[in-house]
C-alpha cells in the first residue's frame, strides 16, 4: 500500500527547513519537489520509490495537513478500500473502509504519559562504578530475574 | 567548503564511543550509557559518545511502525533457564545458552522502563478480564498482571512503542550527540592492529557530506537483512516485506569486512504469516486459539504430527521448533492441499459463546488492533478483499527467507558472553583460526572478535528470540561494557588504516561512475558502463531465490546449486563495483545492496559448509536431507578477508549450560 500525497492538501510544510514526511520516513522515500520539475506540482512532497514502501504509515501519521494516504499495492490488492489514521498525543483513531462500503472505526490508546514528558533519569540512582563488571543495569526496576542457580549445570 | 554532488564536504570527528543504528538496541545503549559515562567522569574519565542513524530515531528500526506485543517478558513465574531452553529448542538445539540466559535475567528491566515512560501494556484483572494499557491498572513493576498471548509474550497498545523508547534515548543522550540521516557504510580497522576497530565512515543522505568518525569503541546495531531473496510480491508489493525493508544486512556486512567472526549465518527465518500483507499470527494462534488448516479444513499440525518424530528431540517439545511447524505445513502445499487457512471464523465463534456482547465488541477491536499497531498493510488486504475475520477465513503463507538474530532466527556475530554462567573457556573443535578467542567470553560483554567492536539486537548471533525488549536490553549490556572497554583502553589512540581520501573515493565511487558515463547513452538506466542499484538487487534476488533455497524451489537446494550460486554471486560482487548513483538517495540504495550481497554470500557459504539440513521447513539441502546430531550439532562460524574477498568457514563446539531434557518431560 504505497503512500501518496494529495495535491489539494500538501503545503510542503511551508516555512520548515524540511517536510515532516521527509523527516520521518525510515526508508528515505518522501521527497519535496521544490520546483515541480519531478511531479508537475511545485512545493509538494511525493513518494519517490513506491515499490520500496513498507506501509509503516509513519508519514501518514505525522503529516500536519493529513495530506498523505495509502493506496493498497496495485499488484496485490483489489481497489476501493482505505485505512486511515488520525494520531493524537494519547490515542489513535482509525477509519476503515472496505471495498464493499462497510465502515469500521477504532480508537486505541498509544501513550499513558504526555508527549515529551519522559524524565529519563528522574528519581533514578547514579551508576555505581564498582558494579560495572557485575550483571544488572545501573538502575533496578524490579525486573531483574536472578534465576535458580541450580539450573546452571556447568557452573 | 560546501559540498556538491560528486564532490562532498568531508567532516571528520573523533569520539570515544560511536553507536551505529537507531533501533531498539541503540536506543537501549543510549539510555544506559550516559549514566555510566557520568559515573566514569567522576573518576576522571571523560568519554564522548555519538549515535549515528540513517533514519530518524522516532521511527527507526524494526519497531518503527509499532508493535502489538512484547514478545520477551519473562515475568516472575519463569526462570531465565526456561527462556534459554525455549530459545535453544526453537532454533534446533544450537544456541549460546550464556547469551540467552543473560538476556533472560535482564530483559524485564527494560519492559518495566517502557511502561514507566508511557507504553500502555494490557492487563488482566482479578476476574480474568482483559483491559487495555491506559485503564490505570497497576504496572508490571508493582505486580500488575500482563495479558499473556503466549508463554513469553505480553500484549500492548504499541503504536507509539518506538516513539516512546526514542524519546527516552534522545533525552538521555542529548540531541547534540545524535546525528540522523547519515548512513554508515564501512568500518575502518586500526593501522597498528588489524584486529582492532578505529572508526567508521558514511555519508549524509540529505547533504553532500561524507562523515569520518574515529572511535575507540563502536556499537554496530543496524538490523537484520531483508530482500536478499526474491520476495513473493514483485511489483509495488515488494516493499511489503515481513521484516522492515530498510534492514539491508549492514550489520553483518560491515562486521565481516572489519574481520569480525560471524556465526550461524546459515540460519534464516521463514515466517508463516497472513498471505501478502504478512500480518502477525501470534495473537490469532495463542490469544484467539485459532487453528491453521489445509484447503479441506484439516489441521495440518494434527494430520502430519508423525513427521515431528523424524527430528528428535526438537519435534517432541510441547512447542515444536518453528521450522518444523513450517515443515508440516509445506507438505500440504507441496502435495496440492493448499491454500493454507487461518480459521478465524471458528475461533471467533468459539470465543463468542462465552462472552458478553460488550466483550465481543472488545474482541473485534483487539483483532483489528493486532494488525493496526504493527502491520497496517494487512488491514489493507482485508479491506480490499472484503475480509471480516468473523465471516471469512484468511490465507496463510510462508514468506521469502529473512536473516536476523533478534526475532526467531540466530544468524549474526560471535560475541563475548557473561562470565558467571559456566560458559566454556576452551575451544574443543579444531580449525578455528589462531587469532580468534577460544572460549565464549573474552573480557567485554557483547564485544565481537574485533577489539572495540560491539553489537546487539539482530547483530548478536547464536541466540535469538530477544525481539524488541531483548534488543533494548542487549544494547544496554553492550553500553556498559563499552564504557569499561574505553576506560581500560584509555591510552589507545585509534588510527585509521586507510586514508580519508581513499575512504571518500570509495564511498562516492557510484556517484563518480554515474557522472563519468551518464552521457554515453540516451537512456539513463541502460548503460554498459554501470548497473543501477535496483537491477543489482533484482539479480541478487534471482540468484538467491533460484539456487539458495528461496520460494521458487520450495526452500530446496543442493551442493551443485550452491556451487552455481557461488559463481554467480562472485560476478555480482564484482559488478557491485560498477553500481551507479544518480543522487544521494540512490547512493543509499547502492550501499544497502552491497551490504545485502555480502550477507547473502555469507548465508550461501554457511549452508554449503553445513552438510545437513538443520532447519527443515526453513531450508532443505536435498543432498543432505537430515539432521546429523553426531557431526553437526555445532556452531558454524566464519571470517571474511576484505583484501582477498574470501570467506573461511569453521566449526565451534556447542555446549548446553542448562539442562535441555526438561523440555521433554
Amino acid at each position: 500500500m504505497p503512500t501518496f500525497v494529495r495535491t489539494d492538501k500538501c503545503d510542503g510544510c511551508k516555512g520548515q527547513d524540511k517536510t515532516a514526511c521527509m523527516y520521518i520516513c525510515p526508508h528515505d522515500l518522501m521527497k519535496l519537489d521544490k520546483d515541480g520539475s519531478e511531479t508537475g506540482h511545485a512545493m509538494k512532497a511525493f513518494n519517490q520509490e513506491p515499490d520500496q514502501c513498507w506501509e509503516c504509515y509513519s508519514c501518514v501519521k505525522i503529516c500536519p495537513q493529513q495530506a498523505i494516504e495509502a493506496r493498497h499495492y496495485a499488484d496485490v490488492v483489489p481497489l476501493g478500500g482505505s485505512v486511515q489514521p488520525l494520531r493524537g498525543t494519547d490515542s489513535i483513531m482509525w477509519t476503515i473502509k472496505f471495498r464493499n462500503g462497510t465502515m469500521k472505526r477504532f480508537k486505541f490508546p498509544i501513550r499513558t504519559t504526555p508527549e515529551g514528558s519522559i524524565d529519563p533519569y528522574g528519581g533514578k540512582p547514579e551508576a555505581d562504578m564498582s558494579k560495572i563488571d557485575e550483571p544488572g543495569f545501573f538502575v533496578q526496576c524490579n525486573g531483574y530475574r536472578a534465576g535458580d542457580p541450580s539450573e546452571l549445570i556447568c557452573k | 567548503m560546501a559540498g556538491e554532488f560528486g564532490n562532498p564536504e568531508i567532516v571528520e570527528e573523533s569520539v570515544d564511543i560511536l553507536l551505529i543504528g537507531g533501533g531498539m538496541a541503540c536506543c537501549g545503549a543510549a539510555y544506559e550509557i550516559m549514566r555510566w559515562i557520568d559515573a566514569a567522569k567522576k573518576e576522571g574519565h571523560d568519554l564522548s559518545v555519538k549515535l549515528v542513524d540513517k533514519a530518524a530515531l522516532d521511527r527507526s528500526g524494526a519497531v518503527a511502525q509499532g508493535l502489538s506485543a512484547i514478545n520477551t517478558y519473562i515475568g516472575t513465574e519463569q526462570d531465565p533457564a526456561d527462556y534459554a531452553r525455549m530459545v535453544s529448542n526453537d532454533l534446533m538445539g544450537i544456541t549460546r545458552d550464556d547469551l540467552a540466559y543473560d538476556l533472560g535475567r535482564h530483559v524485564d528491566e527494560s519492559v518495566h522502563l517502557f511502561e514507566e515512560w508511557g507504553l500502555p501494556i494490557w492487563k488482566t484483572d482479578e476476574n480474568g478480564e482483559r483491559h487495555n494499557g491506559a485503564e490505570g491498572l497497576p504496572p508490571l513493576a508493582e505486580g500488575g498482571k500482563p495479558v499473556r498471548s503466549g508463554k513469553w509474550q505480553i500484549m500492548i497498545n504499541g503504536e507509539s512503542y518506538k516513539w516512546i523508547v526514542a524519546e527516552a534515548a534522545k533525552k538521555a543522550l542529548g540531541m547534540e550527540n545524535i546525528q540522523e540521516r547519515v548512513f554508515i557504510v564501512k568500518l575502518v580497522n586500526d593501522k597498528n592492529d588489524p584486529h582492532r576497530i578505529a572508526g567508521a565512515v558514511g555519508f549524509s543522505v540529505r547533504e553532500h557530506k561524507v562523515h569520518v568518525y574515529k572511535a575507540k569503541a563502536i556499537l554496530l546495531a543496524a538490523g537484520g537483512c531483508v530482500n536478499l531473496f526474491r520476495p513473493r510480491s514483485v511489483g509495488e508489493g515488494q516493499g511489503r516485506a515481513w521484516y522492515p525493508v530498510w534492514n539491508a544486512g549492514s550489520t553483518y556486512a560491515m562486521a565481516a569486512e572489519a574481520g569480525a567472526e560471524l556465526t550461524m549465518m546459515e540460519n534464516r527465518f521463514v515466517p508463516t504469516r497472513f498471505k501478502d500483507g504478512y500480518g502477525p499470527v501470534g495473537a490469532w494462534f495463542l490469544l484467539f486459539k485459532a487453528k491453521a488448516t489445509n484447503a479441506f479444513g484439516e489441521t495440518y499440525m494434527d494430520r502430519n504430527k508423525d513427521m515431528l518424530d523424524d527430528y528428535p528431540p526438537y519435534g517432541q517439545a510441547a512447542v515444536p521448533a518453528s521450522c518444523l511447524r513450517n515443515h508440516l505445513m509445506l507438505k500440504e502445499m507441496r502435495e496440492g492441499r493448499g491454500p493454507i487457512y487461518m480459521d478465524t471464523v471458528t475461533a471467533l465463534a468459539n470465543l463468542r459463546e462465552t462472552l458478553s456482547p460488550r466483550e465481543v465488541k472488545h474482541l473485534e477491536a483487539e483483532a483489528w488492533e493486532d494488525f493496526l499497531d504493527m502491520c497496517v498493510g494487512q488491514c489493507g488486504i482485508w479491506v480490499g478483499e472484503n475480509i471480516e475475520p468473523e465471516k471469512k477465513n484468511s490465507e496463510l503463507m510462508p514468506t521469502e527467507p529473512y536473516l536476523l538474530g533478534s526475532h526467531s532466527g540466530c544468524c549474526g556475530i560471535w560475541v563475548s558472553g557473561p562470565t558467571d554462567v559456566g560458559a566454556p573457556t576452551e575451544e574443543t573443535e579444531s580449525g578455528v583460526p589462531d587469532h580468534l578467542p577460544s572460549g565464549w567470553n573474552w573480557g567485554y560483554r557483547s564485544m565481537t572478535t574485533v577489539k572495540g567492536l560491539f553489537t546487539a539486537g539482530d547483530g548478536v548471533g547464536a541466540s535469538g528470540h530477544k525481539f524488541s525488549s531483548g534488543s533494548h536490553a542487549e544494547g544496554r549490556l553492550a553500553a556498559k561494557a563499552m564504557v569499561k572497554y574505553c576506560i581500560d583502553n584509555k591510552d589507545v589512540t585509534p588510527e585509521l588504516d586507510t586514508s580519508v581520501d581513499d575512504l571518500v573515493a570509495e564511498i562516492y565511487q557510484p556517484v563518480k561512475t554515474f557522472l563519468e558515463h551518464k552521457d554515453y547513452t540516451t537512456a539513463i538506466d541502460i548503460n554498459p558502463n554501470y548497473i543501477t542499484p535496483r537491477m543489482l538487487q533484482f539479480r541478487l534476488q534471482k540468484i538467491m531465490d533460484e539456487y539458495v533455497a528461496g520460494v521458487a524451489t520450495y526452500y530446496t537446494t543442493n551442493a551443485e546449486m550452491l556451487r552455481v550460486a557461488e559463481e554467480k554471486l562472485e560476478m555480482l560482487k564484482e559488478d557491485a563495483m560498477k553500481m551507479r548513483a544518480k543522487d544521494l538517495h540512490e547512493l543509499l540504495r547502492a550501499w544497502e545492496n552491497y551490504h545485502r550481497i555480502l550477507t547473502a554470500e555469507a548465508h550461501m557459504k554457511h549452508i554449503q559448509f553445513r552438510e545437513e539440513s538443520r532447519y527443515p521447513g526453513f531450508y532443505y539441502r536435498a543432498d543432505k536431507n537430515f539432521v546429523d546430531e553426531e557431526n553437526w550439532k555445532c556452531f558454524v562460524n566464519s571470517i571474511y578477508d576484505k583484501n582477498t574477498k574470501k570467506w573461511t568457514c569453521f566449526k565451534r563446539a556447542h555446549k548446553d549450560l542448562v539442562d535441555k531434557s526438561k523440555l521433554f518431560k
